[in-house]
C-alpha cells in the first residue's frame, strides 16, 4: 500500500535480527531462552519509537508521515462526522465569501483592463460642476484642437456616451431594437482591439457621406445572427438604411462594463467628429500616452494647453475643458469602486477570522476530549511533534474541504454576479474565478488552517502524561485555564460580529435613506417603451405625437401618457441657459440639464406643477416658444424673482418664455442634489436625444404591453418589438451599485453574526457538560434550578458585553473610514450602534439559553453517580 | 548491577558516534547488533551505543554513501544486515579522526595549563 512498505519491513527484519542475536547471547551465557528475549528487548528500548526516529533518516518519512497522518485523519473524521460536516461549512462559508470578494477584486482593481498595453490608456474628461454627461464630455472643436497640440498622447480617440433611442433592425421579423454605439473610427485600434472576424473601421469609411458600417459585438453576433460568419460584408437595415457589416468584435471586448457599466450594447457605429461639429459636447475621450509618459504629466500639460486654446479658438463653452482631468483609464473605470471594494474585503477576511476563531474553538473542545487518546499515543511512542502534525494535518484536511466546497459555492455566486448585466458595476461580466484566484484560495486554506490548528495543537501537545491518563480531568485547574482561553476568543469573536455588524448598519442605513430620497417624480406603475414615428415636419410630429398619446391613453387601465426623450437618473444632456437682459459673469456655468417632452409629461411621471401651466399641444411650432423649468433654476437665473413669463436665452435658436415651474427631480442620481433643467415642447423642438412613451396605469404593465404595442403598431408598421421599462427599474438601475454593496456586507454581517452565536453556544454548551458534576453537587447543597440557568445565562451575557464594549470602540475607528461611502448618516449613528448591541446582546442570550436550560435540567442524583 | 554499569556509562560527544562506528567497520562489515556489542567490548563496558542512536547512525551514513548494506548469513548461521565502510566513509572517517585529535589536544592543553601567577 505504501511507498514505504519494502523498506519499512526490511528495517522491521534488521530490528528482529538484533534482538535474536542479542537473545542468542544471553542463552549461550545460560539465561532461560524467555529471559533472553526479554532481556533482550529490554535492552533494545522502545522498538517503535527507534524505527520511527531510524525511518526519519531516509528523508522521506514526512511524507510517509503524512500519508499515515492523513489515513488516520480520515478515520478519526468518519467518526465523528457531524463534528467534521460542521466544520467544513463553517470553513467553506468563509472561503467561498473570501473567494467571490477577491474574485470581484482582482477584475476590478488588480487586473489590468482587457486592453493591450492598457496601462497606457487614460480617461480624459472635462471638469462641469454640475454633473451629467455634457459636463465631462468634449465639443468637436475642442477635441481637434487637443488631438493635434498635445505632446502627451500617441492617439486620442472617443466614442459617443448619450445613448439615445435604439436603432431598430429590420428584415429579421418584426422590427427589433438594436443598442449600438458611435465610436471614432480610431476608438478600437486606440484601445488595441481588433476584430475577431473582418475588419477594423476605416478612417476613410467616417468621412462624411461615405457608407455606414457597423461593428457586431460577440454576443449579439451570436444571438441575432447565430455565429454566421457570412454577416461580415453583408448589409443589414438600421433605422430603414443599410448598414454594412465589416467585422464581429472579439468576445473578450464588452463595451459595456468598461465604459457603460450596466447597460447593452450590441454592434459600434462609425461616427465622424465633422457631422456632429455643432451639437455641442459629444465625445467621451480615451487617449494612449506615449511610452513612458504618465498621466500626472498629461494632466500637467492638459492644464496649460486647454487655456491657452480656449484663448485662441474663441468658441464657446469652453470652462468645462480648461478643468480637464486626465486619469488612468483603470482609475478612472475602477476609481469610485475602490473604496467599497476594499471595505467589503476587509469584511470577507473578518468572516474568515470569525470562522477560524470558531473552528479553534471546536477544536479545542474536542482535543479536551481527546487528550487521552494523545496521551496514550505519546506513551506508546509518538513524539510531541508528530502529535502537532497528526492536528495540524487534521485541520488541514478539514480546510482543504472547506475550501473547495467553498470554492464551488463561490463559482455559483461569481457566475451569477457575472451575469446581473444590470447591475451598474463596472467590469462585473468580466469576474471570473482564474488561477489567481485559485493560488488565493490555497493561500487562505492554509493560513486559515494553521490559525485555527495550531493553538488546539500547542495546548494539547502539552498535555501532562501521566495527569491525564490517570485523571479525567474534570474541573481541574487546568480545565479552567483551557476554558479562559475559550472564553477569550469568544469575545474576540464577539467583537469582530460587532465590527461587521456596525459597518453593516451603517451602510444599510445609508441604503435607506437613499431609498426614502424624494425623487421629484412617482417611479411606480409606470413605465417607458422605446417608440418609432414618421415624421417629416414640425406640424406632422405634434400631429402624430399627439394622436399617438390620444390613443393609448383611451386603451382600458391607462391613466396616463406622454412622449418624453429622455427618462430622469436614465441618460441626460445638457444646454445652455440665461436670463435675457442679466450680465452674468465671465466664467458663469449656464450648464442645464434638457428634456423634450409632451403636454402631460408632468402628470404621468407625478412631478408637481409649482408654477403656471403644463405645455398644450396647441404650444405651435411656429408660435412663441415656450419652456418650463425647475426650481433650482428659478433660483440660479431669476434669484429672488418670478420666473413666470421671464424669457430665456440658449435654448434652441431663439428667445423662449417661461410658462412655469416644476418641483425639483433627481436627475443624474438619486444622492446627488438637483441642478437647474429645463423642459423643452416636443410640438417645438425636433432636438430629441431619444423617444419614449411613458404609461401609467394602475393594472400590471405587463398586460397592458400586448395592447399598447398593437396600437403603436396600427399608427406604424416600424414600430420595433419593445419592452416595457418601469421607472422603478431605472432608478433601481442608479441605486444599484449601492444596494449591491449594502446587501453584501449585510449578508457578511448575517454569516459573522451566526458564527458568532455558534462560537458562543459551543463555549456555554461544552463548559455545562463538563460542570455536569459541579452543577450537581451546587444543586444537591441546594442552589435552586432558576438559580443555576442564571448562572450560566449571567457567563453567557459577560462574554457578550466584552465583546461589544471592544467592538464597540473598535466599530467608531473603523465607521470613521466608510465615512464616504456613507449617505445623510453619520458614523457614530446611535440608532446603528445601539440596535447593533441589541441585537448581539439578544442573539448572545438565545445562544446561552439553551445550555442554560440543560444546566437546569441536570438531575443531581445521576449527575454524580456519573463518572 | 544494572544500576552500576548505567552509572559507569559515559554519554557519547556529540558526532563520535558516526566515527567510532566507522571504526568500527574498518575491521570488518558488521551487523547493528555486532557494532553495538564490539564498541561496548572496546570500551570496557563503558561506552554502550543506544540503539535508539545506533540505527539512525547507520541509516543516515547508508543515505549518506559513507557505508553501504547487505543482508547475509552470519557466523551463527543468522540472516542479519551487514554494514561495510565504502571508500568514501574511510575518507570521511580519516578526515573525522584528524579532527577529534585535534580537538582533544586543544581541549587538553586547556585542561592542563598552569595557572598563571597571579
Amino acid at each position: 500500500m505504501s511507498l514505504f512498505d519494502g523498506r519499512k519491513k526490511d528495517l522491521k527484519e534488521e530490528i528482529e535480527s538484533h534482538l535474536r542475536m542479542a537473545a542468542a547471547d544471553r542463552v549461550a551465557a545460560g539465561a532461560t531462552p524467555e529471559d533472553a528475549r526479554i532481556d533482550a528487548m529490554r535492552e533494545f528500548g522502545n522498538m517503535p519509537l527507534v524505527a520511527d526516529v531510524t525511518r526519519e533518516r531516509w528523508g522521506w518519512l514526512r511524507m510517509e508521515n503524512l500519508v499515515q497522518d492523513l489515513r488516520y485523519t480520515w478515520r478519526t473524521l468518519k467518526r465523528d462526522r457531524g463534528f467534521a460536516a460542521v466544520a467544513i461549512l463553517i470553513l467553506a462559508l468563509g472561503i467561498g465569501a473570501n473567494v467571490v470578494v477577491f474574485s470581484v477584486v482582482n477584475t476590478v482593481l488588480l487586473r489590468p483592463l482587457p486592453f493591450d498595453h492598457s496601462q497606457e490608456l487614460a480617461w480624459i474628461a472635462a471638469g462641469g460642476n454640475v454633473g451629467g454627461l455634457s459636463d465631462v464630455t468634449y465639443r468637436t472643436d475642442s477635441y481637434e484642437a487637443f488631438r493635434d497640440h498635445n505632446q502627451s498622447f500617441r492617439a486620442v480617440s472617443g466614442f459617443v456616451p448619450f445613448r439615445g433611442t435604439d436603432f431598430k433592425l429590420t428584415g429579421y421579423g418584426d422590427p427589433k431594437p438594436v443598442a449600438g454605439v458611435w465610436v471614432m473610427a480610431d476608438f478600437l485600434q486606440t484601445l488595441g482591439v481588433e476584430p475577431m472576424l473582418g475588419r477594423n473601421f476605416m478612417a476613410q469609411e467616417a468621412l462624411p457621406g461615405s457608407a455606414s458600417v457597423a461593428l457586431l459585438t460577440y454576443p449579439y453576433w451570436k444571438t441575432q445572427f447565430h455565429g454566421d460568419q457570412s454577416i461580415v460584408g453583408r448589409s443589414i437595415t438600421l433605422d430603414n438604411a443599410p448598414v454594412t457589416v465589416v467585422g464581429v468584435l472579439p468576445p473578450s471586448f464588452d463595451f459595456g462594463s468598461v465604459f457603460a457599466p450596466g447597460t447593452r450594447t450590441d454592434l459600434l457605429r462609425a461616427i465622424h467628429p465633422y457631422d456632429v461639429r455643432n451639437y455641442g459636447h459629444m465625445f467621451s475621450l480615451v487617449g494612449r500616452l506615449k511610452p513612458g509618459v504618465t498621466p500626472a504629466q498629461a494632466q500637467a500639460e492638459a492644464s496649460v494647453l486647454f487655456p491657452q486654446m480656449r484663448d485662441a479658438l474663441k468658441t464657446q463653452n469652453w470652462i468645462n475643458d480648461a478643468n480637464t482631468v486626465i486619469t488612468g483609464l483603470k482609475e478612472h473605470v475602477s476609481g469610485e469602486l475602490r473604496r467599497s471594494l476594499i471595505v467589503l474585503w476587509c469584511a470577507v477576511g473578518m468572516i474568515l477570522l470569525i470562522a477560524c476563531v470558531n473552528l479553534s474553538n471546536l477544536l479545542m473542545a474536542r482535543a479536551a476530549g481527546r487528550s487521552k487518546e494523545f496521551a496514550m499515543r505519546t506513551a506508546l511512542g509518538a513524539g510531541r511533534g508528530r502529535i502537532v502534525r497528526q492536528l495540524l494535518t487534521e485541520s488541514l484536511v478539514l480546510s482543504t474541504a472547506g475550501a473547495l466546497l467553498g470554492l464551488g459555492l463561490a463559482f455559483a455566486a461569481v457566475m451569477y454576479l457575472a451575469h446581473q448585466g444590470s447591475l451598474a458595476l463596472p467590469l462585473l461580466s468580466e469576474v471570473r474565478i482564474d488561477g489567481v484566484s485559485l493560488l488565493w484560495t490555497l493561500a487562505i486554506a492554509m493560513v486559515a488552517a494553521v490559525l485555527f490548528g495550531i493553538v488546539p495543537a500547542v495546548r494539547v501537545s502539552g498535555i501532562n502524561l501521566q495527569e491525564t491518563l490517570k485523571d479525567s480531568g474534570h474541573g481541574t485547574s487546568a480545565g479552567r485555564k483551557h476554558e479562559r482561553m475559550r472564553s477569550t476568543l469568544v469575545v474576540s469573536e464577539i467583537a469582530l460580529a460587532c465590527v461587521l455588524l456596525v459597518g453593516a448598519g451603517l451602510l444599510l442605513r445609508s441604503f435607506m435613506k437613499v431609498m426614502d430620497v424624494d425623487l421629484g417624480f412617482q417611479p411606480s406603475h409606470t413605465a417607458a417603451l422605446p417608440i418609432a414615428f414618421n415624421a417629416n415636419t414640425d406640424e406632422q410630429r405634434g400631429e402624430v405625437l399627439h394622436e399617438m398619446v390620444r390613443r393609448v391613453g383611451d386603451l382600458p387601465g391607462v391613466e396616463a401618457t406622454a412622449f418624453t426623450d429622455a427618462l430622469p437618473l436614465d441618460s441626460n444632456r445638457s444646454w445652455g441657459l440665461q436670463a435675457k437682459g442679466r450680465s452674468y459673469p465671465p466664467d458663469w456655468d449656464n450648464d442645464i440639464y434638457v428634456s423634450v417632452v409632451s403636454p402631460g409629461f408632468f402628470h404621468a411621471m407625478g412631478i408637481r406643477i409649482v408654477a403656471g401651466r403644463d405645455f398644450a399641444w396647441t404650444d405651435a411650432p411656429k408660435g412663441r416658444q415656450v419652456i418650463l423649468i425647475n426650481e433650482a433654476t428659478a433660483k440660479r437665473d431669476w434669484p429672488g424673482q418670478d420666473p413666470l413669463g421671464k424669457i430665456a436665452v440658449g435654448v434652441g435658436p431663439g428667445e423662449s418664455t417661461v410658462i412655469g415651474v416644476v418641483a425639483n427631480v433627481r436627475e443624474s442620481s438619486v444622492e446627488k442634489a438637483s441642478s437647474p433643467q429645463v423642459f423643452v415642447p416636443v410640438t417645438q423642438s425636433n432636438d430629441l436625444a431619444g423617444q419614449n412613451l411613458l404609461v401609467r396605469s394602475s393594472l400590471p404593465l405587463d398586460s397592458l404591453a400586448p395592447s399598447v404595442m398593437s396600437t403603436l403598431r396600427s399608427m406604424n408598421p416600424g414600430q420595433p418589438a419593445t419592452t416595457f421599462r418601469t421607472l422603478d427599474s431605472v432608478v433601481d438601475h442608479s441605486t444599484s451599485p449601492r444596494r449591491f454593496f449594502a446587501v453584501l456586507v449585510g449578508i457578511f454581517a448575517g454569516l459573522g453574526l451566526l458564527l458568532a452565536s455558534l462560537g458562543i453556544y459551543g463555549v456555554i454548551s461544552y463548559t455545562v457538560t463538563r460542570q455536569t458534576q459541579e452543577i450537581g453537587v451546587r444543586m444537591a447543597l441546594g442552589a435552586t434550578r432558576e438559580r443555576v440557568q442564571m448562572v450560566v445565562i449571567w457567563r453567557t451575557l459577560r462574554m457578550a458585553l466584552i465583546g461589544i464594549a471592544v467592538g464597540t470602540a473598535a466599530s467608531f475607528a473603523v465607521a470613521k473610514t466608510i465615512i464616504t461611502m456613507l449617505f445623510v448618516t453619520e458614523p457614530t449613528d446611535p440608532v446603528t450602534f445601539v440596535g447593533m448591541a441589541v441585537l448581539l446582546l439578544g442573539v448572545a442570550f438565545v445562544a446561552g439559553y439553551f445550555p442554560a436550560r440543560r444546566a437546569a435540567r441536570i438531575d443531581p442524583m445521576v449527575a454524580l453517580r456519573s463518572e | 548491577m544494572a544500576k552500576s554499569a548505567y552509572q559507569n556509562r559515559v554519554e557519547l560527544v556529540q558526532g563520535t558516534l558516526d566515527m567510532l562506528v566507522l571504526k568500527t567497520l574498518q575491521w570488518g562489515e558488521q551487523h547493528g547488533y555486532g557494532i553495538s556489542q564490539a564498541i561496548r567490548a572496546r570500551s570496557n563496558d563503558v561506552l554502550q551505543v543506544e540503539t535508539g542512536s545506533l540505527y539512525p547512525a547507520l541509516h543516515r551514513l547508508e543515505r549518506a554513501g559513507w557505508v553501504s548494506a547487505e543482508w547475509k548469513k552470519s557466523d551463527a548461521n543468522q540472516r542479519a544486515k551487514f554494514y561495510r565502510i565504502t571508500a568514501l566513509g574511510k575518507k570521511h572517517l580519516a578526515n573525522d579522526y584528524e579532527r577529534w585529535g585535534k580537538m582533544v589536544a586543544t581541549i587538553e592543553a586547556i585542561m592542563s595549563a598552569k595557572e598563571s601567577a597571579s
